[in-house]
């Protein structure tokens, strides 16, 4: 049985906007499956559809065999969700807001304590699990909620841009969590983000998502693959006329933005010097030139024709 | 009923009381408003106003249940609305994907809300028989007490449901809370009322909560005690249900 499994999962807003476009997806049990893409693609809604919390316009999905319309208490049962902005309250201490949290999960009190306790360690945060979470930093209410979601030992986590605002050691940090539910609980995990790095680093299989539309689904390595060895990155003045002249070598244009030209080829460090000599004989002037190692970032620019970030 | 459900609803309601007990400047405002009301207005009108038949209740001694009510069915409509709080700061969201059905969401958050509101309402209640109110019975006016804090609760959730913000709110508080009030006989008696106003009194469901409750505490009614608990009740049980449907099919 797949752990997330969707049929032409839609959800449109007053009946205009679509948010999420036909999405099909299927997630294994057991795996970390990053959903990849730009503010304002889809994926907090697609989250949302996934965890009941909205009802889909069209298609069906499944968690855990569960229909997420018709089953959604059983849906609910098997889920944890840490949400894109904070859900706690922050008049409760960080131990009354885990309370809360197995008390409506229906654990029962000798679970409570046992979890209460187990999940404030492995977060790092028993001392200061009886101050009022007001009083915690944006790192320390990220790992209680990690903390809080999979208390009740969920079968599928959704992690909404997980570390979201917070700083590279924190990050870092939450990413080890991740990892450790992971491979220690055996909990199935769909993350959002929109770092590469982060769905990189991270994920078993990753999908790009943009204007709510799923572009592909593959392994990290394998999309990368796709482009090729190394890319180089060009910021000229006439990127459209460079492309021209470089289509006709053995290169492989990736894509054109503005005044960005992204090629993939074989050998970079030595293409470079054609590139520029070719570009000095048709007179396009070059700014800048970068080369590295294909990365998602360039799989999106490459599926959507925009930069993730900007 | 799953023994979870329960389980639910006592923590949403311990939950408000946490609350209640550290907000200690929250809930000092909510009881020195309505006292403000009791004092200035009941004690400045009270040789002023006489009420038609009856010679030894003062307006004062009138005024005193209608505040009682006003003070518990504000803050009950404010702990119903608060779930707007709850969506803004995004806890809603950890409640609303809790394996728990929605009815136990909603009834939890009434029992909460009416707690919190019954307190304040006791605490007005005492300050009334120090000002000299002269109460006859305490006891039977309890469940008007608590009916009318449900059905305040439950309105104020069937508010939430609608509007999605801060403003939204203000204008349902002050376009049909407080004019609710008004015309429920907590500051004026209904013979005395204008024709139209008496109709507009007499459909209005506050009316009854402030009358059975005056009817209990200070033995003045004007319509029969069971008259107003019946309707009272049947109200509660209605808005309990439709703001539990209309929670469990609104969107966050």
């Amino acid at each position: 049985m797949k752990a997330i499994e969707t049929h032409n999962l839609t959800k449109t807003f007053n009946g205009v906007i679509i948010a999420v476009d036909r999405v099909n997806l299927s997630v294994e049990e057991g795996e970390i499956f990053g959903f990849l893409g730009p503010n304002g693609a889809g994926k907090t809604t697609t989250v949302k559809l996934l965890t009941t919390l909205l009802r889909p316009t069209s298609g069906t999905a499944k968690i855990c065999g569960y229909d997420v319309v018709r089953q959604r208490s059983k849906v609910r049962e098997k889920i944890g969700v840490v949400f894109q902005e904070p859900a706690l309250d922050t008049e409760l201490t960080g131990r009354e807001n885990l309370d809360f949290h197995a008390r409506m999960y229906g654990l029962s009190r000798k679970e409570r304590e046992e979890r209460i306790e187990y999940v404030l360690n492995l977060v790092d945060l028993v001392d200061r699990a009886d101050d009022l979470v007001r009083s915690y930093s944006g790192g320390m209410k990220r790992r209680l909620e990690i903390a809080r979601s999979f208390m009740h030992s969920p079968k599928v986590l959704f992690l909404d841009e997980p570390t979201l605002g917070l700083d590279a050691r924190a990050r870092f940090t939450v990413w080890n969590y991740i990892k450790r539910l992971n491979k220690e609980e055996g909990i199935t995990i769909f993350l959002t983000t929109h770092y590469m790095e982060e769905a990189d680093k991270l994920s078993d299989r990753v999908a790009i998502i943009n204007n709510g539309k799923i572009l592909v689904i593959d392994e990290p390595e394998e999309l990368k693959n796709r482009i090729g060895k190394d890319v180089i990155s060009i910021t000229c003045s006439h990127p459209e006329k460079l492309r021209e002249i470089v289509e006709r070598t053995d290169l492989n244009v990736v894509r054109t933005t503005n005044n960005l030209l992204v090629v993939s080829v074989n050998h970079g460090e030595e293409k470079i010097p054609m590139i520029v000599e070719v570009a000095n004989e048709n007179g396009i002037r070059i700014e800048s030139i970068s080369l590295h190692k294909p990365n998602l970032d360039d799989v999106f620019l490459h599926y959507t024709g925009r930069k993730l970030g900007g | 009923m799953k023994l979870r459900e329960l389980q639910a609803i006592y923590v949403m309601w311990a939950r408000q009381m946490k609350r209640f007990v550290r907000a200690k400047s929250r809930v000092i405002g909510n009881i020195v408003q309505p006292v403000f009301f009791l004092a200035f207005l009941g004690m400045g009108l009270n040789k002023v106003v006489a009420l038609p038949g009856s010679e030894n209740l003062t307006y004062l001694d009138f005024l005193a249940p209608g505040i009682i009510s006003m003070s518990i069915m504000f803050s009950s409509a404010f702990a119903g609305i608060s779930i707007i709080w709850d969506r803004r700061f995004g806890f809603l969201q950890e409640v609303l994907v809790a394996p728990v059905s929605r009815l136990s969401i909603v009834i939890g958050r009434a029992l909460g809300g009416g707690t919190v509101a019954l307190i304040q309402g006791f605490i007005i209640l005492i300050i009334s028989i120090l000002l000299g109110v002269k109460v006859k019975a305490i006891l039977p006016a309890i469940p008007f007490m608590i009916l009318s804090a449900l059905v305040a609760v439950g309105f104020g959730i069937m508010i939430a449901t609608f509007t999605k913000d801060f403003q939204g709110f203000q204008l349902i508080m002050n376009l049909l809370l407080f004019p609710m009030i008004l015309l429920s006989s907590a500051f004026f008696p209904i013979d005395t009322m204008p024709c139209w106003l008496k109709v507009l009194s007499e459909i209005n469901p506050l009316t009854y909560a402030v009358d059975g409750l005056r009817g209990s505490l200070m033995g003045y009614n004007h319509f029969p005690l069971h008259v107003d608990f019946l309707i009272v009740l049947g109200v509660c049980m209605g808005v309990m249900f439709l703001s539990s449907y209309l929670f469990n099919r609104s969107e966050i």
